[in-house]
């Protein structure tokens, strides 16, 4: 039994708690520790308390029921009295910390007490079936009672001790289980002093019936409480593996196939980077957005269409292209107008800027503007050098720009390189 | 380009000692073979850590200027190293400092370890002199901006609708923002201080203002949108 089962039990009684509280006690017992628990717990001799019990025995056997009950729902902890009793807690606890070990074990006067109990308790239950028909549910009870007790003591000290700190945090189920037991205990009391005499079958069915079912269920809740634990703990780790299972799959599809590719094609570099870039891409969109990751239809917004259109401009150029966006919002006509300029920009910053490293491209939604840079490092470039006839930047950069109502901006940026400056008004801020 | 080299050419006597704190010891060698010729580029590295133990260890025995620091460490990640190497950050005649150094594309990440402490952030796919560059930026107490931490921030500080609870920390003046959008477009201190006109040193003060928002800020938004950023 691991560290964690024993702890809470040897751990409880050091608790600064009120000393008055009523356990049984562990050592020096005869039978269940509770004549001595109660000796303790009332400051009186423990012989007083074994008499009052066996006087009480003689009274229709009321002693054994008040003991099996003590017994029963009193804990076992530090108490009693006596003068071997010990005078720490801790030496009672044995080397590894198992106190039951110690306690449990059964001397001379304990199967003494053990004897005389049944040999009593043979006699009461003579005494009492003398009127008869009762006779044939009070055995049933007192064993399905007994079956109840013993299932009780040997459910582990860790689940319950777990219980009581349930009960502690919840009140509704402490007192679910006191209720449950007085009336346990009260139907086995009336079932044996009342209906004694009775003839009516019925009632004495019902009774027995009711006490098997709810024995039935003390002894089966254990097992339910532990089996739905132990369920809900395998559910966890089935999940944890299945998530784990879809990373291998992904891992497994994808980048060992891109990581093969690569060593085929060791010897073009611009291949080498380009698969790479494309693999790395899809595992961060994979990685980071799970969702956006699986969905190839037309971009909705101006995030998505920037990151989109770099994306199949680095595979397509096999230059990289570094993005960074701030802000987003939906694309509407003229935005998307835009979108389709910036990728215009890309591919000719890719085109005859990616020699000089990363293109880099950054878009900021900021109110109702949207504005797109797309800057490479190259030789730079000069809108006035290009031939009239050539209509690639005028047209589908500038010319779309302005018919939709917003402006274009190309410049050489004075140690090496060419940005282009994109910005536009939203149509409607509402959407 | 050329701007670059000039500002990476090791000057003689340029000297600084790195730590390397990474769990791939791929990766670790990989940055080790760029940036460790120390003839070339002044850079020494005095020791090397893959969990966040090891790195407590090797940075209080070696006393680093700079550590590359990876944001996911066994052990509990950058942050971790962060918070029980405090007392080295605090340590006014001989301060360690961290860069962090990662591929990781979340946000809470990032703004993570330099709410942290961390001078600065870039991601691994930098070369080899722009990691040496940002090395000496960092020892000099500079702070390093990577275009995708710029992104992060300005983004962080923008999409903001509760009012800010400490109007001097929670905002970012003009001027910030303008810097930190042309770091975010990828230029070069160099070439943000030509555009706006200003020196040098005025673009490096305003990004250690930023870097000092970022890090006092007590905006528990920030944390929010890290965390909201994720699902966008």
């Amino acid at each position: 039994m691991p560290e964690a089962a024993t702890a809470p039990l040897t751990e409880d009684p050091r608790d600064p708690r009120p000393p008055r509280k009523l356990y049984r006690s562990s050592d020096g017992r005869w039978l269940g520790g509770v004549a001595r628990g109660l000796a303790g717990h009332l400051g009186l001799p423990v012989i007083w308390v074994r008499l009052v019990f066996v006087g009480l025995f003689m009274a229709d056997g009321l002693g054994a029921l008040l003991y099996a009950a003590f017994w029963f729902f009193v804990p076992l902890g530090v108490g009693g009295v006596g003068a071997e009793r010990p005078p720490v807690l801790t030496s009672e606890v044995s080397a590894d910390g198992r106190r039951r070990l110690v306690t449990r074990r059964p001397d001379r006067g304990q199967v003494l007490a053990l004897l005389l109990m049944v040999i009593m308790s043979m006699i009461f239950v003579q005494n009492v079936n003398l009127t008869g028909n009762t006779k044939a549910y009070v055995v049933p009870t007192i064993l399905v009672g007994a079956g109840v007790a013993l299932v009780w003591r040997q459910a582990d000290n860790a689940r319950r001790a777990r219980w009581v700190e349930v009960g502690r945090r919840r009140r509704t189920l402490n007192l679910a289980r006191a209720a449950a037991g007085v009336l346990l205990v009260g139907a086995g009391v009336t079932g044996i002093f009342v209906t004694q005499g009775a003839t009516e079958h019925l009632g004495s069915i019902l009774q027995a019936a009711l006490a098997v079912l709810v024995g039935v269920a003390l002894l089966a809740g254990p097992y339910l409480i532990r089996m739905t634990q132990d369920l809900s703990e395998e559910r966890l780790m089935r999940i944890r593996a299945q998530e784990r299972a879809e990373v291998a799959a992904h891992v497994h599809d994808s980048v060992l196939h891109t990581l093969t590719l690569i060593q085929r094609n060791a010897d073009s570099p611009a291949e080498v980077r380009r698969l790479a870039r494309a693999q790395e891409r899809d595992l961060r969109a994979w990685l980071y957005k799970p969702a956006a990751a699986e969905n190839p239809q037309e971009p909705e917004t101006v995030a998505e269409a920037v990151k989109r259109s770099a994306a199949e401009v680095e595979d397509k150029h096999g230059v990289p292209l570094e993005v960074v966006v701030v802000g987003d919002c939906p694309l509407d006509e003229k935005l998307a107008a835009q979108m389709q300029a910036a990728r215009e920009a890309m591919v000719n910053a890719a085109k005859y800027g990616g020699e000089g490293g990363p293109v880099q491209v950054y878009a900021e939604v900021e109110g109702d503007e949207v504005f797109v840079s797309v800057r490479d490092r190259g030789p730079g470039f000069d809108l006035d050098a290009i031939p009239a006839d050539r209509m690639g930047v005028r047209e589908s950069i500038i010319g779309r720009m302005e018919r939709n109502g917003g402006t274009a901006r190309l410049r050489a940026v004075p140690d090496g390189g060419t940005e282009v400056e994109l910005t536009m008004k939203r149509a409607e801020k509402s959407a | 380009m050329t701007e670059h080299t000039e500002e990476t050419a090791p000057a003689p006597g340029r000297h600084v000692r790195v730590v390397l704190v990474d769990d791939h010891r791929m990766f670790r060698t990989g940055v080790q073979a760029e940036i460790g010729r120390t003839e070339e580029t002044g850079v020494e590295v005095v020791g090397e850590a893959a969990d966040v133990d090891q790195a407590v260890t090797v940075i209080t025995a070696t006393r680093p200027e700079v550590v590359l620091l990876d944001v996911h460490l066994p052990g509990g990640g950058g942050v971790e190293v962060l918070r029980r190497s405090a007392p080295l950050m605090a340590d006014a005649d001989n301060p360690v400092r961290f860069l962090a150094l990662s591929v990781s594309d979340a946000a809470e990440d990032v703004i993570g370890v330099i709410r942290g402490g961390a001078r600065g952030y870039v991601t691994k796919t930098i070369t080899g002199t722009d990691l040496v560059d940002s090395i000496f930026r960092v020892q000099e107490g500079d702070a390093v901006f990577s275009p995708r931490l710029a992104g992060f921030v300005l983004d962080a500080f923008a999409s903001t609708d509760a009012p800010p609870v400490d109007e001097d920390l929670d905002r970012l003046t003009q001027r910030e923002r303008e810097v930190l959008r042309l770091i975010a477009r990828g230029y070069a201190y160099k070439e943000i201080a030509k555009q706006l006109f200003i020196s040098v040193k005025t673009v490096e003060s305003h990004v250690s203002a930023v870097l000092r928002k970022l890090q006092l800020s007590n905006r528990h938004e920030l944390t929010r949108w890290a965390t909201a950023r994720r699902l966008v």
